[in-house]
């Protein structure tokens, strides 16, 4: 069975469709990366997979491990191995880190029936998981996201998914902003995490990304609709020639 | 101003003169005095009506109108048991007023150290204290506060708490006012002397609440003198029944270098006014203000402060957090008036407001007297709803809206939670907080900004 399988999506914000077609087959422990220009719906993909609801979906199906996804809540989709990295990690003072770590942790334990996670049992596991992604213990006692840099958002993005382990790790354009050594102590993070029982989609504009994490399978989003698919060699020739082309190419078919 | 006539006055009248036949301390010259000089002003004064400056968005009519009594003579007899949950893991005393009248039975004051008096205020009126009569009604007020001057004209029973100079009291002193249903409507007047000399530490918490229900008025005036250099934290919970008018005054003055920390937590009542009115009389003095309401159904919480900077070199922190629901109303007017000579002055305001229905109101009005020309004055206000931004983010990592939703108003809460001293007091009040904001997280309406591709994911 297919992990996720995107069947003729169509998506629209405040009435201006977004998404027009896509089809996308992600098969367990693949790597698949969407690389495109901005505003051609890289963002909302992400987005409606997570179930944000202001995006409509007006056709088409998402099926995740076989079940319906798009008739599931936000927190559903989570429990059911959906974790989104945003592209810009919202800040909640207030709340700190560690202590919405394992809200978050225990809410999926509670929803697959297994026993909460207590502060105790947490700590070692948490410590691990900073140790992986270089990240000072000491940030973990301040507020979600308050005052961190952008790189150190992003690691933030991948500690949670080392922790709460997803079946389906969705990256929105987790590189931007991030100097050398932040992308590559988060694609390590990402990395470590690969296995056969786990697929992730990169969402990315610059195929610098993809230099430390390998895809499968490429992707090119032009306008809404995915006008070429290609092995990891096909980001190289996008690097080499611009957007431009594919859309020549498609405009010339 | 408005007049109330005699025929208004009707059974306050009343109450007065049958109250002067047997109140304590009735044959005292200077405390007779006291409560003449009060009555005579409230009669003058009247309820305070919206004309009012300083009552523009509170309507006292409902309290204006209804005809309170006193409590009957007899005490109301409480047993033990009804108390537990109002317990401070610690505290090093615990004085019960039932009613407004002081209950011994129910009351503590056995861990206290040397040099500290833990009584009720009719005890020491009995006893002739010297204290009294040079410190009570001397900070409070009468002129032109109507309930002040009520209060004072009724004053009889509450605390009194006098902690010697240099000591140090680490475990809360806890004053619990517990109204317990009478033939209704009625009034209590509690009236609180918290003096602290010189260098002098403790914490109060003044807390109020009720047993079953009933139409009452409670009307609180608590006068706190801190010494040079003392530091005192005083803590006011309001958590009565919705049917309560609650009314509450707290004067403090402050000597050079003291430090005064008045925590207020309004979560029940239905119709409250909070004062707090520090005067920061020595130099150097510091003031921090930290309040908490919440409001649900048809709730008013009326916030009202007053800072006075009377001397130089003094600081000033007000800080205070609303979250309203349902057809709550709040109100937070932040006066800060700087004397002419009070230089140097650094006062700060700040009042951040959560609406988490289409009905919920504020009204957020500071209001800044400088009359020095060397200070540094600022304010700010916010008025908000539930970040959906926030909301999407906790959900996309597996909690369910209804989680989410009180993740972020504790987070809210916790700002204020957080400018408390560690301790068992505080320690008190966050779980108040927490019981308090665990219904407001189940409200499914949604502050409206059009959000109509929300409404249309519902339908569809």
């Amino acid at each position: 069975m297919s992990f996720l399988e995107i069947k003729n999506l169509h998506v629209s914000v405040d009435g201006h469709e977004i998404l027009k077609g896509i089809d996308l087959t992600i098969n367990p422990g693949e790597v698949h990366s969407i690389m495109g220009p901005n505003g051609s719906g890289k963002s909302t993909l992400a987005q409606v997979l997570a179930r944000r609801d202001a995006y409509h979906v007006t056709e088409g199906s998402v099926t995740l491990m076989g079940k319906d996804l798009l008739e599931m809540k936000p927190e559903e989709a989570a429990c059911e191995g959906i974790f989104l990295a945003f592209q810009y990690p919202v800040e909640i003072p207030g709340i700190s880190n560690a202590y919405f770590l394992r809200s978050a942790l225990n809410a999926q334990r509670k929803f697959r029936g297994e026993e909460e996670m207590d502060a105790m049992d947490f700590l070692p596991f948490f410590r691990e998981k900073l140790k992986l992604l270089e990240m000072d213990e000491k940030l973990m006692n301040r507020s979600l996201n308050e005052g961190f840099s952008g790189g150190e958002k992003k690691r933030n993005e991948v500690l949670q998914m080392s922790i709460l382990q997803p079946r389906m790790a969705v990256l929105d354009e987790t590189d931007s902003g991030l100097d050398i050594d932040a992308l590559r102590i988060v694609a390590n993070g990402v990395n470590g995490l690969r296995s056969p029982e786990r697929s992730f989609l990169v969402v990315t504009h610059y195929q610098r990304l993809l230099n430390y994490i390998k895809p499968d399978f490429v992707h090119v989003l032009v306008d809404g609709r995915i006008l070429r698919s290609g092995g990891p060699e096909l980001a190289l020739e996008l690097e080499d020639k611009g957007y431009g082309w594919i859309e020549q190419e498609a405009a010339a078919v | 101003m408005v007049t109330t006539s005699t025929q208004d006055l009707g059974t306050h009248l009343q109450n007065f003169t049958d109250f002067q036949r047997r109140a304590a301390g009735r044959n005292l010259p200077w405390l007779r005095k006291l409560r003449e000089d009060a009555f005579e002003r409230f009669a003058n004064v009247g309820f305070p009506t919206r004309h009012d400056e300083d009552w523009r968005f509170t309507n006292v009519a409902p309290i204006a109108r209804t005809e309170f009594r006193l409590p009957a003579k007899a005490l109301v007899q409480l047993p033990p048991a009804e108390l537990t949950s109002w317990n401070i893991q610690g505290s090093a005393a615990r004085l019960v007023f039932v009613n407004g009248r002081y209950a011994p039975e129910l009351s503590r004051a056995d861990a206290l150290p040397k040099g500290v008096t833990v009584t009720s205020l009719r005890e020491q009126i009995e006893g002739h204290s010297d204290q009294l009569s040079t410190q009570l009604g001397h900070y409070a007020s009468t002129e032109r506060d109507a309930f002040v001057a009520l209060n004072t004209a009724f004053l009889e029973d509450g605390a009194y708490v006098h902690v010697k100079r240099g000591v140090v009291v680490e475990a809360p002193i806890h004053l619990l006012f517990v109204s317990a249903f009478e033939h209704s409507p009625w009034m209590t007047h509690p009236r609180n002397l918290l003096l602290f000399e010189d260098q002098s530490q403790a914490t109060i918490v003044e807390e109020y609440t009720s047993l079953g229900g009933g139409v009452m008025l409670s009307n609180s005036v608590t006068e706190l003198v801190a010494g040079n250099d003392a530091h005192v934290s005083h803590y006011m919970i309001e958590r009565e029944h919705q049917e309560a008018f609650n009314v509450s005054t707290l004067r403090i003055q402050q000597g050079r270098t003291a430090n005064v920390s008045s925590h207020s937590f309004l979560l029940g009542g239905g119709l409250v006014r909070n004062n707090v009115h520090p005067v920061l009389a020595g130099e150097g003095g510091e003031c921090l203000i930290n309040g908490l309401f919440v409001g649900s159904g048809k709730q008013h919480l009326d916030n009202y402060m007053h800072v006075e900077h009377a001397s130089p070199h003094c600081s000033s922190r007000q800080f205070y957090n609303g979250i309203l629901d349902d057809n709550a109303h709040g109100v937070f007017h932040g006066r800060i008036v700087v004397h002419k000579d009070a230089q140097k002055t650094d006062a700060k305001q700040t009042n951040r407001n959560l609406l988490l229905s289409d009905d919920a109101q504020i009204d957020t009005k500071p209001q800044l007297e400088i009359y020095a020309d060397d200070v540094k004055c600022t304010h700010g206000a916010t008025i908000g709803q539930l970040d959906e931004n926030a909301l999407f983010y906790l959900r996309s990592r597996g909690m369910t809206e209804v989680e989410a939703r009180q993740l972020l108003l504790l987070a809210f809460a916790s700002e204020c939670v957080e400018r408390m001293r560690p301790g068992a007091a505080q320690i008190y009040v966050e779980e108040l907080i927490h019981a308090h904001l665990l219904p407001l997280r189940e409200n499914s309406r949604r502050a409206g900004v059009g959000t109509g591709g929300r409404n249309v994911e519902e339908v569809g």
